[in-house]
Formats: C-alpha cells, sequence, structure tokens
C-alpha cells in the first residue's frame, strides 16, 4: 500500500489513475513498485540527488546506523551495511557525496522486511557515505565517512 | 540471457529470514577506459533487483554503477518458515537478466 502512495507522488498523473484502482488489484502488480530513478542515477549533486528523490536535501538525523570500514583500502570494494530500529521502513537509500554521481543504490523493502541492507560500493575518494531513511513517510539520515586509499572509479 | 550467475542463501535466524546473494556481474561504470586502446569502456551494470518471497516482493533494489563487481546483498524479513520460496532475478542496463530459486533452510 505504501508503494501504491509513492508511486502517486513519482508518477503523478499515471499514479493517480492507478490509486482509484482497489488497492487489492494494485498489490501483485509487477510494476507496482516506483519506477527506475534513471535521471537521479546521472546526477552530479549531492543536494540535487536527495532533491530530486525526496523533494528536500534538508534532512534530519535519525537513528540509523551506517557499517562501513573508516580506512577502505580499495575503493572498488566497500562493504557498507545500513541498520536501523526505525519501524515501518519503506526504503533505504545509499549515496556516496564525493563519487561521480552520488547516487548508489535505491531498496525498496516490504512491510515485512527489516531496516536493514548490507552491499558493497565504490568509492572514488574519501567521501561520506550517506544512508537516507524512509519510515511510514518520513525521512531520516546518517552519514559515515570512508577514507579511501585506492580509489574505485578509475581504470 | 544470463545463466548460473546467482548464489543465494535464504536462512531462518532469530525468528527472521536472512538473505545472502552473490551476483556475477561485471559492473562495468563505463568511466574506465581500456588501457591499451584508450577507448571508454561502455557502462554495463545491474539495474534492478528484485526479491520475491512465495511470489511477494519484500525488496527491490535500483542500483547504479556504483555498486562493485560481482554484487553482494543482504537484506532480512520476518513472516518465513523453512521450505519457503525465495526468488532473485535481474536486470540489466543491456536488458540481460537471470533469476534463480531457492529454499529457506
Amino acid at each position: 500500500m505504501n508503494l501504491a502512495r509513492r508511486d502517486i507522488l513519482k508518477l503523478g498523473l499515471t499514479g493517480a489513475a492507478l490509486a482509484t484502482l482497489p488497492i487489492g488489484v494494485l498489490v501483485p502488480d509487477r510494476s507496482a513498485h516506483a519506477a527506475y530513478p534513471e535521471a537521479v542515477f546521472k546526477e552530479k549533486d549531492l543536494d540535487k540527488a536527495l532533491q530530486d528523490l525526496f523533494g528536500t536535501s534538508d534532512i534530519p538525523a535519525g537513528d540509523i546506523k551506517i557499517k562501513a570500514p573508516d580506512i577502505a583500502e580499495n575503493g572498488a570494494v566497500v562493504p557498507v551495511s545500513v541498520s536501523t530500529s526505525i519501524g515501518g521502513v519503506e526504503s533505504i537509500t545509499l549515496l556516496v557525496k564525493e563519487n561521480p554521481s552520488p547516487l548508489v543504490a535505491h531498496f525498496e523493502l516490504n512491510p515485512r522486511a527489516d531496516g536493514y541492507i548490507a552491499t558493497r560500493i565504490k568509492m572514488g575518494k574519501t567521501s561520506p557515505v550517506i544512508a537516507v531513511v524512509k519510515a511510514d513517510g518520513k525521512l531520516y539520515s546518517a552519514s559515515k565517512t570512508v577514507k579511501v586509499t585506492i580509489g574505485g572509479c578509475g581504470g | 540471457m544470463a545463466k548460473n550467475t546467482i548464489k543465494v542463501r535464504a536462512k531462518i535466524k532469530g525468528g527472521k529470514c536472512v538473505v545472502k546473494t552473490l551476483i556475477k556481474h561485471p559492473m562495468e561504470t563505463g568511466l574506465r577506459k581500456d588501457k591499451k586502446t584508450g577507448k571508454k569502456i561502455p557502462a554495463h551494470f545491474i539495474k534492478e533487483v528484485v526479491c520475491e518471497h512465495n511470489g511477494e516482493k519484500v525488496c527491490v533494489a535500483n542500483w547504479g554503477v556504483a555498486i562493485s563487481k560481482n554484487p553482494y546483498l543482504s537484506f532480512r524479513f520476518s513472516g518465513a518458515n523453512k521450505g519457503d520460496t525465495i526468488k532473485i532475478a535481474w536486470t540489466d542496463n543491456k536488458g540481460d537478466s537471470d533469476s534463480i530459486e531457492a529454499t529457506v533452510s
């Protein structure tokens, strides 16, 4: 249901048309989750990327833990995990401020899923890693700086 | 269509299902240059990973080029039992895809 609501925001008219359908029709629909944010993945400015994704770049800090190394020897493979105790998590977004394009990944979570994601990311250079959690329609963020000694984006 | 690119483990731990998956994929950023020819290597990366439990989506990942080569993804969810089916499917920017089904243990 939350997924449907997000669609309405993102897709505007299309979403509004879908919203008139009974929820039971929407849930099993494979395309019910938000569309791939193609343009945001190309955005080069962190604040703009946040603005495009969430409508604001001013996101308050929340109870989110980012587990990542203080110093990454190899920027091509930086293990990062995000966990939060906030309930009703709808999505987790990972961004690296100094990467050529800050948006790294966006995870849409089912209400049954925990506020937890672990993956491995590339970092061009030393930068804050930012996690944005959307829970019950509210936004929370956290940041942790990872020092990179060898970049992951060069040849 | 790519084949045998996904490894997945789904285990019940502390009442929750912990899913860990590894995908074999180059995850080319499109920024790297081929050292011999000096030409840019075109971007080739996974855009979407859909994880389903008994046919219901539990986690949908939208990825950009900054996910490491041979991506790793782990997440947890509740409401799963031993013997349930977990399906992982990915699609990349060239339209290639693969999927796998695993049983929760």
